[in-house]
């Protein structure tokens, strides 16, 4: 029952959109693609203080009735963002942010990759199957 | 102040509950003093140090003073705190000991006595002093005293319980002394009290915390102890402590639940669980919502009444802190959470309750802040509210669909009955905002009574959330509720409305590529624009959505069959035509041109293959397909093609186009990639390189303004050209997928041709691929007939048949049956003709297209050759032999050295020295039958031979050598070599000693001939020779032609020996051999030959009585440095011209090595004696000039040096005694007028025993 969906952007483009389960994607893309707003928001308000704290979790974008949405972006503002079924109590902001620690790793490997093209959407095996394995660690 | 006389009230919960302090003793002394006493207490605050560590804090204490009455005092396991005493004080006036003995003492005794019974400890005795009631008293004991005896009866230890107040009324700087220290006193008491009581209460209520796990504990009881710390924590003022308490019951709620759904389920928490039935949303307008609290003491609560009593609580504290934003964040944060409680409880819930539940709560919050914000905070702090605002738009707008108020139709009953269901579960509205007009309760109330009014207020809200998102920046969110909104007026059948939020939404989502959010948004649109019968741009959404990946097989072919219903309905009106953009529809892969280079000329057919990817779901059939052309004229075409074909030409004429843009466009994927060229300019003059840099060919692309606006669904932009070159193709299926299509075209006007536009039409709908990138293009060309003649080998030899090649380039002249190429004959050269000779003619790409025989035919000046008949674009190929006829020969007598025919006058006699051949140039001029003028070609003919002649003498017998070398590549056979004295003198002979009459002459080699040279009478001065050799390429079988002979003429002078010099060495006498170091003698004979002769009579040649003489001198040389001469080396002598006539002279030289050593040069020179006329005009320095000349005239290559050495010492020599006397002339002989007899003979010369220390200096 537990759902995850992870997005990944350049600027606001998605790279990678991943959803468990697929019936409701529509209303997961709805829902990420609005919480942009507040990415944008939070990097705005605290670009600054965020670039000296090396602090790239940007917390609870904003909750829904059914459904949390956490962000992160990298250095390079690359947004990272997570929607989880708000009954998934086992999640902590803790758990959240090692989950974005890791997804950065794998998304630095792919970047690292010669033959990847920044901008493209990722289609890194490697990285299909790090998502792949989290999300079921979070169902 | 009334305060003591007041029947104490039950609890008063408002903000003016203040801690219980209560007074025994003398009433009316505290009476007098209490309005001071409450005025003084909160002015200084005092600091609060906490128990665990808590924060230190300064706190203003104040009072409720009341009457001491026993009922006040707690009992045993009483956990109320806000009734509780917290202070005891008793008030005495008392200054006489008897009085106090008296009555004070014993009341004293009683108050405190009670006191222990309830094990209180915080007490207080002030004893008041009056200096006005003193002087009144006769028995007055010193101030202290009564003091002292209380200390001393009732404060055991603790001699600070008891404090003196003087002179409390009185203004003078004692009393206020005295009111200091009793305040401080007081002050610190109460804290003491507080700590040590609030301490005590944390530590039971901790512990009945602790026994949750237990069967019978109650959250509700447990609620109630933890919540009388709040309200003391309130009461003090702390209100974040107060907040704390809650937050902590929150948590621990919310806990029980999150345990609960982890099936770990506590008992109380079932009563919770029971089925919701009111829903009356949150009440924030009274401090304690007493209705609730009530419900929740009583354990009677549910789980939105525990929740809404606790977060009212929280909102007047967050209130009290002047916190309004974070109200309404966790306001956010509970309604979210209350509703997953619910779901996590499975508390049953009728359907819409929560929506009115979360609705009303949601305003009454908005309501709530705004109520304690004024405008300008609330503006500015829009982010925090937008969120609830959007959640009661959300929940309006789904009430709105449950009770049927969105629908056509307006409610069914069903729907009514549901409303009138939800209005009950609201009950009456609360009397707090019964006057309110906006109140939350009636604006749900009139939203869901008609659809009119729901109408009204739910465009309210959304109007109202969509301008607050978008004042704040959040752009997307107010798309999408303006998407919800256009989802509401698409069913009130209002698209007009809808399709501004349909659009905005859209282009945002484009902007942004999000693929499913475009899809199910264009979806929404393609049926808004159906409705407001946008006809043109339905259609396009709709090949939009039939090309996407995103739909269902189904879907896809739905909106497909949409077009191609309209494009087979609309035959009324034509000429009318719906353009839309191609890239939906199919997408442009690769083409292909026929010929590969994409270049032909006029008349030549082209074919244009394309592959399309067609986006449809089925196979579309499309009336025509075309490419619009461009055509612009080349000046240059031939030229231009030439290079186009070189540089921008794929090898095998594919032009591939790059993928159209993902089905996501965005900004950033959308932009070409950078087509970056190096460049690399150099300097015509030596080719150094004079810049280089990077170019980008697709600037005009990368560096346009980023339009937003201009989004795929824009329509315009698709202005169709109408060129007059266009290629079609009718009726073609386009299958999904690839599909080839063929154009074929014949060209007709040179030129240029851009492929501009590809437009695929479908009766009125025109699919337009506005731009063809990167840049089609065709060229046509115009040629002019050629004709180019050039040898089959690397050069022509003379002498000998060689192959040339015609080929005539038609062009566009047509040559027909009778045409024919006139060359004018050259003398010297031969136009051979063959009897099978073809021309091939070949199609413009070398394809061969048929052969027909040549017809040459011959007269005096003219050579015609008939060319076979052939197209235009056509390539006629032929062969002829031509053979250069070795020149007539030399008229002139001139001696060359290196034979070479005599070109004809008018031909360029080219001559290099080396190894190369010698050249001669045929002009030949050749009339084309498409022009009135002649061409004019030069063919360059090699001479493969190089032939070099010497006089070689023995003694008095003459030889004539001559070689033959061959230049060329090919082997030659040599055959009947003749040489012949041109003057035909009867005395002289040439005998051949040449044994072979046929010689094989290969390539690069040479063959000498010698013939020896015979007279019978005196042989003449000079001698005049031609040799001549017949010569054929020794592979060739049989030649068709007879070849001249190979001729060389040449003349030999002076050829007679005239003297014979003889040299011998002799070693010293004694000595066997010569021995270096040692002088040996050298013998010089030089021998006249012959009597006087012709080539005597010179100017040397003396007459003297009886015969002539001659000056000749000699000089001995030793180049090689093996000999020294000693002495004298050179000396003249006078010669007599007789023959055996001998002259010797006797020098001495030295070995200088040791070995078989060649003897040293004797040479001859005539000595000339000067002209004293001549002598007078020259000066010194031309006659050395004349000299030198004359020296080097006949000098053997090999004497060289040696004749120039020896020269400069003669020079020197005469120089030296000339010194204004006129100079003898040397003149050197010719070789064959001197003969060296001795040439070759060696001497030995044995090395001396102590040679190692020989040094010879010569000077």
């Amino acid at each position: 029952d537990a759902l995850s969906t992870i997005i990944l952007f350049l600027q606001n483009y998605p790279l990678y959109i991943r959803s468990i389960p697929t019936e409701n994607e529509l209303k997961f893309h709805y829902m990420v693609h609005t919480s942009l707003d507040v990415v944008d928001e939070k990097i705005s308000a605290m670009g600054k203080a965020l670039v000296d704290q090396r602090e790239l979790y940007l917390g609870l974008l904003y909750p829904t009735e059914d459904y949390k949405v956490y962000g992160y972006v990298t250095n390079s503002k690359v947004k990272f963002v997570m929607v989880v079924d708000s009954s998934n109590t086992a999640l902590r902001d803790n758990e959240i942010r090692s989950m974005f620690r890791k997804l950065h790793n794998s998304y630095t490997d792919v970047m690292c990759n010669p033959f990847y093209n920044p901008g493209d959407r990722i289609q890194s095996r490697a990285f299909d199957g790090m998502v792949t394995s989290m999300m079921i660690q979070v169902c | 102040m009334d305060a003591p006389e007041e029947p104490l009230p039950p609890v008063i919960y408002t903000m003016e509950n203040k801690p219980i302090v209560t007074c025994a003793g003398d009433q009316n002394l505290f009476t007098s003093i209490y309005p001071t006493l409450s005025q003084q207490l909160p002015r200084e605050p005092m600091e609060w140090r906490r128990s665990y560590g808590r924060a230190p804090k300064m706190i203003h204490l104040e009072s409720n003073f009341v009457q001491f009455k026993e009922e006040l005092l707690p009992k045993e396991g009483n956990k109320a705190l806000l009734t509780f005493p917290f202070l005891h004080i008793y008030w005495t006036e008392c200054c006489d000991t008897e009085v106090y003995k008296a009555t004070v003492k014993d009341d004293l005794t009683k108050w405190q006595n009670v006191l222990k019974a309830y094990s209180s400890v915080d007490w207080l005795i002030v004893v008041v002093e009056n200096d006005a009631k003193k002087k009144n008293k006769t028995n007055i004991l010193p101030r202290a005293s009564i003091v002292d005896k209380i200390r001393n009866d009732f404060c055991n230890k603790q001699s600070d319980r008891c404090v003196v107040l003087s002179d409390p009324l009185k203004d003078s700087s004692r009393t206020q002394e005295s009111w200091n220290a009793f305040l401080t006193k007081l002050r610190t008491l109460l804290l003491m009290s507080f700590t040590k009581n609030l301490g005590k209460f944390e530590d039971d209520m901790r512990t009945l915390r602790e026994k949750r796990t237990e069967p019978g504990w109650s959250f509700c009881e447990y609620f109630m102890v933890q919540e009388e710390l709040a309200f003391v924590f309130e009461m003090l003022q702390q209100f974040e402590d107060a907040l704390v308490q809650y937050d902590e019951l929150d948590a621990l709620f919310s806990q029980y639940v999150v345990n609960f759904g982890a099936g770990d389920g506590a008992n109380w928490l079932t009563f919770f669980c029971q089925p919701v039935k009111s829903w009356n949303g949150l009440i924030l307008r009274k401090p304690i919502d007493m209705e609730k609290r009530e419900l929740i003491q009583r354990q009677e609560a549910t789980l939105l009444d525990l929740r809404s009593y606790l977060f009212s609580r929280q909102c007047t504290l967050l209130l009290f802190l002047q916190r309004p934003w974070e109200v309404a964040q966790r306001a956010l944060e509970l309604l979210h959470s209350c509703v997953q409680e619910l779901k996590l409880l499975e508390v049953s819930v009728p359907p819409g309750a929560l929506d009115c539940w979360v609705f009303l709560s949601c305003l009454e919050v908005l309501q709530r802040i705004e109520g304690c914000c004024d405008r300008a905070q609330i503006d500015s702090n829009i982010a925090h509210t937008v969120g609830l605002w959007s959640y009661a738009t959300e929940k309006l707008k789904s009430l709105g669909y449950l009770c049927g108020l969105v629908s056509e139709k307006g409610p069914n009953s069903e729907d009514l009955n549901r409303t009138v269901d939800l209005l009950a579960g609201l009950g009456a509205e609360r009397p707090e905002t019964a006057n309110t007009a906006q109140s939350p309760y009636k604006k749900l109330k009139e939203a869901l009574s008609s659809v009119e009014a729901f109408e009204k207020h739910y465009l309210d809200l959304s109007h109202a959330t969509i301008e607050m998102f978008t004042s704040i920046g959040r752009i997307r969110s107010a798309k999408l509720v303006g998407k919800d909104l256009a989802e509401f007026y698409m069913r009130k059948k209002s698209p007009q409305k809808a399709e501004m939020y349909l659009q905005g939404a859209l282009k945002n989502y484009l902007a942004e590529g999000w693929a499913l959010p475009i899809t199910h948004t264009r979806k929404q649109l393609a049926e808004c624009q159906k409705r407001l019968g946008q006809i043109e741009n339905y259609l396009q959404t709709s090949s939009l959505l039939a090309s996407d990946q995103h739909l269902t097989t189904d879907e896809r072919e739905y909106f497909c069959r949409e077009i191609l219903s309209f494009a087979s309905q609309q035959t009324d009106s034509p000429g009318h035509r719906v353009a839309l953009p191609m890239h939906s529809f199919a997408q442009l892969r690769d083409l292909r041109f026929t010929p590969a280079n994409a270049v032909v000329h006029v008349g030549g057919v082209l074919s244009v293959e394309i592959t399309v990817c067609s986006q449809m779901p089925v196979p579309i059939h499309v009336e025509q397909i075309a490419i619009h052309v461009h055509f612009s004229i080349e000046k240059n075409s031939y030229r231009k093609t030439a290079e186009w074909l070189t540089k921008h030409k794929t090898a095998n004429g594919v032009v591939n186009f790059p993928a159209e843009a993902s089905p996501f466009p965005t900004s950033q994927s959308s932009l070409p990639a950078l087509e970056l060229y190096e460049m690399f300019e150099r300097s015509p003059s030596d080719n150094s390189l004079n810049t280089t840099g990077i170019i980008c060919k697709n600037v005009h692309m990368l560096l346009r303004r980023q339009e937003s606006s201009t989004s795929l669904e824009a329509s315009s932009g698709l202005a169709l050209e109408d060129g007059a070159h266009v290629l079609r193709c009718a009726g073609v299926t386009l299958q999904p997928g690839p599909n080839t299509i063929v154009f074929r075209t014949q060209a007709r006007e040179p030129g240029t041709y851009t492929l501009r536009q590809l437009c695929a039409s479908l009766g009125p709908v025109w699919f337009v691929l506005p731009h063809i990138y990167p840049l089609v293009q065709y060229d046509v060309y115009s040629q002019e007939p050629q004709l180019l003649v050039e040898p089959l080998a690397d050069s022509l030899l003379a002498g000998i048949p060689q192959k040339v090649k015609f080929t005539v380039t038609t062009g566009h002249y047509t040559v027909k049956n009778g045409d024919s190429l006139q060359l004018s004959n050259v003398d010297a050269m031969l136009i051979l003709c063959p009897e099978e000779n073809r021309a091939v003619i070949y199609s413009n790409t070398r394809e061969k297209v048929s052969d027909a025989l040549l017809r040459v035919q011959s007269s005096d000046k003219v050579t015609s050759i008939s060319l076979p008949a052939a197209p235009t674009y056509h390539l006629i190929e032929f062969e002829l032999e031509v053979l250069s006829l070795p020149s007539a020969p030399a008229a002139g007598g001139e001696s060359t050295l290196l034979g070479v025919t005599e070109p004809h006058g008018k031909h360029k006699d080219t001559q290099k020295t080396g190894h190369c051949m010698a050249t001669t140039d045929h002009k030949v001029s050749i009339d084309c039958p498409w022009s009135i003028y002649s061409t004019v070609i030069a063919l360059t003919f090699s001479v493969p031979f190089r032939t070099t002649h010497s006089l070689l003498s023995s003694g008095t017998r003459k030889y004539v050598q001559v070689c033959v070398q061959n230049l060329s590549e090919l082997d030659f056979q040599l055959s009947d070599s003749r040489l012949v004295d041109t003057h035909d003198s009867t005395d002289l002979r040439l005998i051949p000693l040449n044994t072979e009459s046929e010689q094989c002459i290969h390539s690069r080699q040479a063959v000498f001939f010698v013939w020896e040279l015979k007279w019978t009478q005196e042989p003449p001065p000079s001698l005049h020779c031609r040799f001549s050799t017949g010569f054929s390429p020794a592979s060739e079988e049989q030649l068709s032609v007879s070849l001249k002979p190979y001729t060389y003429e040449f003349q030999v002078e002076n050829f007679f020996t005239l003297y014979n010099v003889r040299a011998e060495i002799s070693p010293p006498p004694g000595t066997e051999h010569c021995r270096t170091g040692s002088l040996c003698s050298l013998d010089v004979s030089i021998t006249r030959l012959s009597d006087l002769l012709e080539v005597d009579k010179d100017e040397a040649l003396m007459e003297s009585d009886e015969y002539f003489s001659t000056k000749l001198m000699y000089e001995v040389v030793d180049n090689s440095s093996n000999w020294a001469v000693c002495g004298k080396s050179s000396g003249v002598i006078s010669m007599p011209v007789t023959a055996q006539a001998t002259h010797r002279v006797h020098m001495e030289v030295m070995p200088l090595f040791a070995g078989y050593l060649p003897l040293p040069d004797v040479r001859l020179f005539k000595y000339l004696p000067h002209h004293s006329a001549q002598s007078s005009q020259l000066d010194a320095d031309s006659w050395i000039e004349n000299d030198s000349l004359s020296v080097d005239k006949h000098v053997d290559d090999q004497l060289d040096s040696g004749s120039v050495k020896s020269r400069g010492s003669v020079h020197s020599a005469a120089s030296s005694e000339h010194k204004g006397l006129p100079m003898p002339r040397l003149r050197a002989l010719p070789p064959g007028q001197a003969f060296n007899s001795s040439a070759g003979t060696q001497v030995l010369v044995i090395p001396s025993k102590d040679d190692h220390v020989l040094e010879v200096s010569v000077t």
